[in-house]
């Protein structure tokens, strides 16, 4: 039995994590590669084969990479069966006519499924749920423990991956000629303040704020130093790096705008160009991205296709009303209802239970 | 000093187990009676835990048949972002402080052996995206951890990908079966259900002598000698129980609530000496054994001849009715589509399993009408009903319980709302962690839920714990008694079998426990 009271237990657990030396390592390491990988494209972009590297090698190597890398994966996991109807069920059951079910948090039809992960893809669901818990000690009273939402890491999430989706979308201006109206249309709305003469792009700024967000929650939250890795770091880190580069080429330096249109347009046109007179700044930022791209099927950025297959989140609730068929259902040895009468028969007919047989 | 104050890199595993949070090793005579490989006297606290030579390789092999064979294990490994958020859902991260009680890093730790062991990134950069080795270290660790879950699923509801920490304890556990690294709170009573069809070990005659005991009970109660009758063929519904309700108190109380509402409805039921057991603790060492012990109760339903299968008050039981049974030793063909005879009412929810709950049983009778209630007999009690985990998680059964609980209890307050519902907390007992030796653990996993409790009794002068689960019943009176005392604990059916008044009956003048009417608890 433990001979402390519940109240010592919050006040040493938080401070019980994350241990700053080592903590230091685990940030320390991915920053200095992306460092590395800053300074080895800034080199590489004034050599000889800069052309090849930078509009060949590394845009199409990395999308083929991302491309089958991701299809692997998402294969990989599709091949597995589904055995067992794990559905987590975050809401009541369809049970009595009279008692109102949570078609959302407990599907039970297809429809109910489908907007379950829509929900958690569109809306990220159950981060909403979130809420931390705390003891407070009033005074003169033992501490309570409580909980309170807790929000951050939601509103953190969903501002970094829709600022992405719509930094992603500006940078088909890039790609498309002439330029999708709907398109047109995102990028006048997100650039609706200006500064100077430059276009202010509310979503890479809110990209920059949120990833730095999510950083100084890894770094600071005594658990989350504690359990995060350097791979966890180092994709935020490229992230920064794109955005920094990308903010320094649009609000301060002169980057040929039309060079880097026509050098895009190849690339789809699939008759790569050049990037004579691009600065290495564009040549930082193209690398740094096609290495992030290149990075996901490999990590767990890969998480953006897991969720439509995660069992416990795409499956229906109503596990006693659906049928759910296991591939590889197998014979397990059972002690049979025979065996159990052979043993406890002249109990059984003592007692006056019923029996099969009335002798072996 | 119940916490590492400079915890280490967790990749280091962690090889010294607190005192009270372990469980004793299995009898090699469980391991035989099943099957199971390596029986052998040995302990957790010894060096030696006397493994095959080729235990690596066992691992390694198992960890990969799974993979193929459970996309789920694919999926939870691959894509944790390891975002936090389910740090602090965990019943034992928030009561021991453990940074390894958190879902995320007890996932990591098998997680890590995946990536150092089996992929190529893992194995060239090692532990700079968190790969390792298996080492006996490692082994050692996952022993004391994956028997430190309580499989509740509280991490699963907040994780953004539904990452289910219970199927990784599931699996992870499998895999220290195959090397006989088992508890015996777990494989004594999976034993001792695969022969005699029930975790306790009741054999037929003793089955039979307790109902009389609650038969007589009841009669001195209420002047109604009711016959349950037992492995009676051609009924119309198999009754199945967990077997804890027959021994001990409180869960024979919960029993004689069974009784009786089975009794008033008059429907023609029978019990089971056979498949005298809902629980299943092979789900605690492996899915075989999960369906292997499950096996009995569609083989005595067929025997027998009912039409369906009613279910008592169980946790874990329901997860493997309503998520497993049927997929594993279905289809249920040879049953019928469940109805209640009394009030007609179809079962929809139930049309392939073929399995109802009790809660759902009566609730429908009595939003028929079908059972006059006296609620002012459990005035007494101001109660609080605790959502058993996997009833509530995997289940989503909410509504009936407390409908019932509106019925039968004048009194009724809820816990906090962070507390319950799908986001109630475990007792901190469940998945075979009961055992006395690990009591350290049980009281500091039950803080939460203890401290919900406390919440409303000093609001609310809360004075019994309602719960629908064997284990809950088993457990939560310790816990009470630890930091809530004078808060009793009573299974939903108990109260109803209070409140419930038969055809017939003489004036009671006490409640099921035999105490006066009206008067306090516990
Ligand atoms: C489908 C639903 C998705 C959900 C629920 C989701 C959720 C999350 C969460 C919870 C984080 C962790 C933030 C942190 O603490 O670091 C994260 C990070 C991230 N996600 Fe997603 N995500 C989704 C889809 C996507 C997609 C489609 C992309 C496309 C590129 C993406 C890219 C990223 C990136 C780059 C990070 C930052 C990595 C990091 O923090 O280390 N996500 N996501
Ligand atoms: S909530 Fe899910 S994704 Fe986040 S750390 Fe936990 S298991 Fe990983
Ligand atoms: S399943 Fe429950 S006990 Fe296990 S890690 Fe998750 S919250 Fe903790």
């Amino acid at each position: 039995m433990p001979d402390h009271g519940p109240a010592s237990l919050g006040k040493v657990a938080p401070a019980a994590c994350g241990a700053w030396r080592l903590a230091a390592l685990r940030m320390g390491v991915p920053l200095l590669a992306a460092t590395a990988l800053i300074l080895a494209a800034w080199t590489a972009a004034g050599s000889a084969k800069a052309g090849f590297l930078f509009g060949v090698v590394l845009p199409y190597g990395s999308l083929a990479l991302f491309l089958g890398g991701i299809t692997w994966r998402v294969l990989y996991w599709a091949r597995a069966p589904v055995p067992f109807a794990i559905t987590t069920t975050c809401g009541q059951q369809v049970s009595l006519p009279w008692i109102r079910s949570s078609p959302l948090e407990n599907p039970h039809t297809r429809w109910g499924v489908a907007g379950r992960v829509l929900l958690e893809m569109l809306a990220f669901r159950s981060l909403l749920r979130n809420v931390r818990h705390r003891w407070v000690a009033d005074e003169g009273s033992p501490p309570r423990l409580v909980f309170r939402a807790s929000l951050g890491l939601w509103v953190g999430a969903i501002v970094f991956h829709y600022s992405l989706l719509l930094v992603l979308l500006h940078h088909a201006r890039f790609f498309l000629d002439p330029v999708f109206g709907w398109i047109e249309g995102i990028s006048r709305l997100d650039s609706f303040f200006r500064v100077g003469s430059a276009a202010f792009f509310l979503s890479g700024i809110a990209l920059t704020a949120a990833a730095l967000y999510l950083l100084g929650r890894r770094v600071t939250d005594p658990w989350m130093r504690h359990l995060s890795l350097p791979s966890d770091y180092f994709p935020l880190y490229l992230l920064l790096g794109i955005a920094l580069t990308g903010g320094m080429m649009h609000y301060s330096t002169r980057t040929d705008v039309p060079a880097v249109k026509a050098f895009c347009l190849g690339l789809a046109a699939l008759h790569p160009g050049t990037l004579a007179g691009v600065g290495p700044l564009f040549h930082v930022h193209l690398a740094l991205a096609c290495v992030l791209l290149a990075y996901i099927p490999f990590s767990k950025l890969a998480h953006m296709a897991a969720l439509p297959l995660s069992p416990t989140r795409n499956l229906p609730g109503a596990g006693r009303m659906i049928r759910h068929r296991n591939p590889w259902n197998r014979p397990v040895p059972v002690h049979t209802y025979g065996e159990y009468e052979d043993e406890y028969r002249d109990k059984m007919k003592a007692a006056g239970i019923p029996v099969e047989r009335q002798a072996p | 000093m119940p916490f590492d104050p400079s915890p280490r890199d967790w990749l280091e595993p962690t090889t010294k187990f607190a005192a009270g949070r372990w469980s004793y090793s299995a009898k090699p005579k469980a391991l035989n009676t099943l099957g199971f490989p390596n029986p052998r006297d040995w302990s957790p606290a010894e060096p030696d835990w006397k493994l095959p030579d080729n235990w690596k390789e066992i691992i390694l092999q198992g960890l990969k048949e799974r993979m193929g064979r459970f996309r789920s294990l694919r999926i939870f490994m691959d894509s944790c972002v390891r975002c936090g958020a389910c740090a602090d859902k965990c019943h034992y991260f928030i009561g021991t402080g453990d940074p390894k009680n958190m879902p995320v890093l007890r996932a990591e730790l098998l997680r890590s052996v995946y990536r150092g062991e089996m992929t190529l990134a893992g194995r060239i950069l090692g532990r700079l995206v968190g790969a390792r080795r298996l080492t006996p270290e490692v082994l050692r660790e996952w022993f004391y951890y994956f028997y430190q879950c309580t499989e509740c699923r509280r991490c699963s509801v907040f994780c953004p990908f539904g990452i289910d920490q219970a199927e990784i304890t599931m699996l992870g556990r499998e895999l220290l079966n195959l090397l006989g690294l088992n508890i015996n709170w777990v494989m004594d009573p999976a034993a001792k259900c695969f022969m005699t069809g029930n975790h306790l070990g009741i054999t037929p005659h003793a089955l039979k002598d307790n109902l009389e005991f609650f038969v007589d009970t009841i009669e001195e109660i209420t002047g109604i000698r009711i016959d349950p009758p037992i492995n009676k063929k051609g009924a119309q519904v198999l009754f199945v129980a967990p077997s804890g309700d027959l021994l001990a108190e409180p869960g024979i109380f919960t029993l004689m609530g069974y009784l009786l509402v089975l009794h008033q409805s008059g429907l023609d039921y029978t019990w089971s000496t056979y498949a005298s057991e809902g629980g299943n603790f092979g789900m605690f060492a492996s899915h075989d054994l999960m369906k292997s012990l499950n096996a009995k109760i569609y083989a005595e339903a067929r025997r027998l001849g009912v039409k369906w299968i009613l279910g008592g008050e169980c946790g874990h039981m329901w997860r493997v009715a309503h998520q497993y049974m049927e997929t594993m030793n279905g289809p249920a063909d040879f049953l019928e589509e469940p109805v209640s005879p009394i009030t007609g009412t179809r079962f929809e929810n139930a049309r392939t399993t073929r399995m109802v709950h009790i809660a759902e049983f009566t609730a429908d009778l009595i939003h028929h009408g079908r059972l006059r209630l006296a609620p002012e007999r459990n005035d007494g009690y101001r109660v609080t009903y605790h959502d058993s985990c996997n009833p509530a998680r995997s289940m989503g059964l909410l509504e009936e319980p407390r409908y019932i609980l509106g019925k039968t209890c004048r009194h009724f307050h809820e816990m906090p709302a962070e507390t319950i519902r799908e986001k109630t907390f475990c007792c901190g007992c469940g998945a075979g962690l009961g055992s006395e030796e690990c009591m350290d653990l049980r009281m500091r996993g039950g803080i939460p839920r203890a401290e919900a409790v406390r919440a409303v009794r000093e609001k609310h002068g809360v004075n019994l714990l309602s719960c629908i689960c064997a284990i809950d019943r088993a457990v939560l009176p310790t816990l009470m008694e630890r930091w809530v005392p004078d808060v009793g604990v009573a299974g939903l059916h108990e109260l109803v079998g209070n409140a419930l008044v038969l055809d017939g009956e003489k004036p009671r003048t006490t409640n099921l426990r035999g105490e006066p009417l009206g008067g306090g608890v516990a």
